[in-house]
C-alpha cells in the first residue's frame, strides 16, 4: 500500500451538498467518515484524525492527554485564526486544560446545578409565556425563530447574567459572525474585541454599584473579583462564553425541534397531553439533531491509542458527536426519531471534563418551551418545504435561519 | 407473573465519589437522586447514601456510565 497524499484524503468538514436538516451527513459522505478513526484534510491544509464511534468519542473526550488549548501546535483549527485570537481568549475556559480549566469552571458549577435551575424554572416559564404571547400577537404566518426560538433563551441568559436584553441585536449579530466558519481571521479578532469591550464596560458599571442587583456577573464580581481570585479580563471572557453559548445552542435546538415535531404530529400532541414524557423526548431530540455537527476539537499531548489507531503527540483530533449519536452499536435504528427510546447515552453535550456546564438549563428551557408551544399552538404547521428552509450549514452550531409557521 | 424477590435484594452496595474529579454535570443526580446530590456551596457531588440497597444497581450503573468525569465507583 502506498502512502496516501494529502489531496486524496477526505475533507472535513465536507463540502456541503443538499441534505435534510435532520441528517448530519448524506449516505455517500457517511461511507467516507463513519467508522474507525480516519485521517482527514482540514480547510487550513493541515490534517487531523476524525473520531466518530460512540466508544472512541467517549474514550477520547475523557482522556487527559487531549488538550482543548487552541494555541498549542497541531491544534486542528477549522479556519485560520490569528495568534492574537488566542491572546484575546482570557477567561474562555473551554479553551483551557486541567487545573486552569477547572479553576474557572468551578466558579460556575453551583450556578448551573440542577436545583438552581429548578429555582429559575418559573423565570423560564414566564419568558416562554411572553415569547408565545408575542408569537400570537404577530399573527399567522410568523417566523418561529425570530419571534420565539431565539428571543426566549436570549432573555433567560441575559436575565441570569445581568446583561441588558435591549442590546440583543448587538450580541446576537456578533455571535453569528463568530460562529460562522467563513468569517475571516481579522473579522473574528475585531468581533471578539467588540464583544469584550461591551462586556468590560458593563462589568465596570456593575463594579461601582454592586448592591443594586443580584445577577451572576454581580455575584462573580463580589465573591471572586473583589477578593482577587478572578481577574476582570477573565470575567469578561467567562461572560462572553456564557452569553454566546447560552442563547445560540438552545435557540437552534428549538427551531429544529419544532420543525421535526411538526412532521411527527402524534409526538407533538403527546407533549401537550403527557408533558411528563417531555424530558425523555428532549434527550431524543438532542441525540437526533446533534447541532454541533462540525465536531469538538482536540490536540494530543502524548501518544494515545484510540479505536486501535495511535494518535501521536501534536496530532489533532476532530470528535464527531453528531455521528457518535447515530452509532448503531449504541442506538437501535439510529437514523429513526423515537421519543420512547432510552436516549440518555447521547453525547450532544459532549463528554469528559468539558461537558456542557449549562445542560440542566438547556434541558429545562427545551422542555418548557416545547410543552408550552404544543399547549398554546396545538395546530402549529410549517408553511415551507423543509428542503427549502435556509439552514446554517456554515455555522459551528447548526440550525435554521427562519421557520415560517402558521396555526 | 411478577418476579420473586432476588437473592441480593436485602444487601447493600458501596458507592464512592471523587469530588476532586467531579465537574458538576449533575448527571448522577438525574440518574439516582436517592444517592447523589449537588453541594449548595460548589455544585459538586455529595453522597446522600454511601450504602444504597442493591435494587438500585441498574440506575447506579447508569450514573457511573453517564458521569463525564469518571468520578463515581460502585462496588
Amino acid at each position: 500500500m502506498t502512502q496516501s497524499t494529502k489531496t486524496e484524503l477526505p475533507q472535513w468538514p465536507p463540502v456541503n451538498s443538499a441534505r435534510s436538516p435532520f441528517t448530519p451527513l448524506d449516505d455517500a459522505e457517511r461511507q467516507r467518515y463513519v467508522g474507525p478513526v480516519t485521517r482527514v484534510l482540514l480547510p487550513t491544509g493541515a490534517t487531523a484524525w476524525l473520531v466518530s464511534r460512540h466508544t472512541d468519542v467517549r474514550q477520547l473526550l475523557r482522556h487527559p492527554a487531549f488538550s482543548s488549548d487552541l494555541s498549542r501546535p497541531g491544534f486542528p483549527l477549522l479556519r485560520p485564526l490569528p495568534p492574537e485570537a488566542t491572546r484575546n481568549s482570557e477567561g474562555t475556559f473551554i479553551q483551557l486544560d486541567g487545573d486552569a480549566h477547572f479553576r474557572l469552571r468551578r466558579m460556575l458549577t453551583a450556578e448551573f446545578m440542577i436545583k438552581n435551575v429548578r429555582r429559575i424554572e418559573p423565570l423560564i416559564a414566564q419568558t416562554v409565556d411572553e415569547a408565545l404571547a408575542d408569537l400570537a400577537a404577530a399573527g399567522a404566518p410568523a417566523d418561529l425563530v425570530s419571534t420565539f426560538a431565539l428571543p426566549m433563551p436570549s432573555k433567560v441568559i441575559c436575565h441570569l447574567l445581568g446583561v441588558p436584553y435591549a442590546d440583543h441585536d448587538f450580541f446576537q449579530s456578533r455571535s453569528r459572525v463568530l460562529l460562522d466558519r467563513g468569517t475571516s481571521p481579522e473579522e473574528i479578532q475585531h468581533t471578539v474585541g467588540e464583544l469584550r469591550d461591551y462586556l468590560r464596560a458593563l462589568i465596570d458599571r456593575k463594579r461601582v454599584r454592586l448592591d443594586e442587583a443580584d445577577d451572576l456577573l454581580i455575584r462573580l464580581i463580589r465573591e471572586r473579583v473583589e477578593p482577587g481570585e478572578l481577574g476582570v479580563d477573565e470575567l469578561v471572557g467567562m461572560a462572553l462564553l456564557l452569553l454566546i453559548a447560552g442563547h445560540e445552542t438552545t435557540a437552534n435546538m428549538i427551531g429544529l425541534s419544532v420543525l421535526l415535531l411538526t412532521r411527527h404530529p402524534e409526538q407533538y400532541a403527546l407533549l401537550r397531553d403527557r408533558p411528563e414524557l417531555a424530558a425523555g423526548l428532549v434527550d431524543e431530540l438532542l441525540r437526533y439533531l446533534s447541532i454541533v455537527r462540525t465536531g469538538l476539537l482536540r490536540v494530543a499531548t502524548e501518544d494515545v491509542e484510540i479505536g486501535g489507531r495511535l494518535i501521536r503527540a501534536g496530532e489533532g483530533a476532530i470528535v464527531l458527536i453528531a455521528l457518535a449519536n447515530r452509532d448503531a452499536e449504541v442506538f437501535d435504528e439510529p437514523d429513526g426519531f423515537d421519543p420512547y427510546r432510552q436516549a440518555h447515552r447521547h453525547l450532544a453535550f459532549g463528554f469528559g471534563m468539558h461537558q456542557c456546564i449549562g445542560q440542566p438549563l438547556a434541558r429545562a428551557e427545551l422542555r418548557i418551551a416545547l410543552v408550552e408551544l404544543a399547549r398554546r399552538f396545538p395546530d402549529l404547521r410549517v408553511t415551507a418545504d423543509p428542503q427549502e428552509l435556509s439552514t446554517r450549514d456554515n455555522s459551528i452550531v447548526f440550525g435554521l435561519d427562519a421557520l415560517p409557521v402558521t396555526w | 407473573m411478577t418476579p420473586g424477590p432476588r437473592a441480593d435484594e436485602g444487601t447493600t452496595l458501596r458507592v464512592a465519589v471523587d469530588r476532586a474529579r467531579c465537574c458538576g454535570s449533575g448527571n448522577c443526580v438525574l440518574a439516582v437522586p436517592e444517592v447523589f446530590e449537588q453541594d449548595d456551596a460548589d455544585g459538586l457531588v455529595l453522597l446522600r447514601d454511601p450504602a444504597p440497597r442493591a435494587a438500585l444497581r441498574e440506575r447506579l450503573d447508569r450514573a457511573v456510565d453517564l458521569c463525564p468525569a469518571g468520578a463515581i465507583r460502585v462496588g
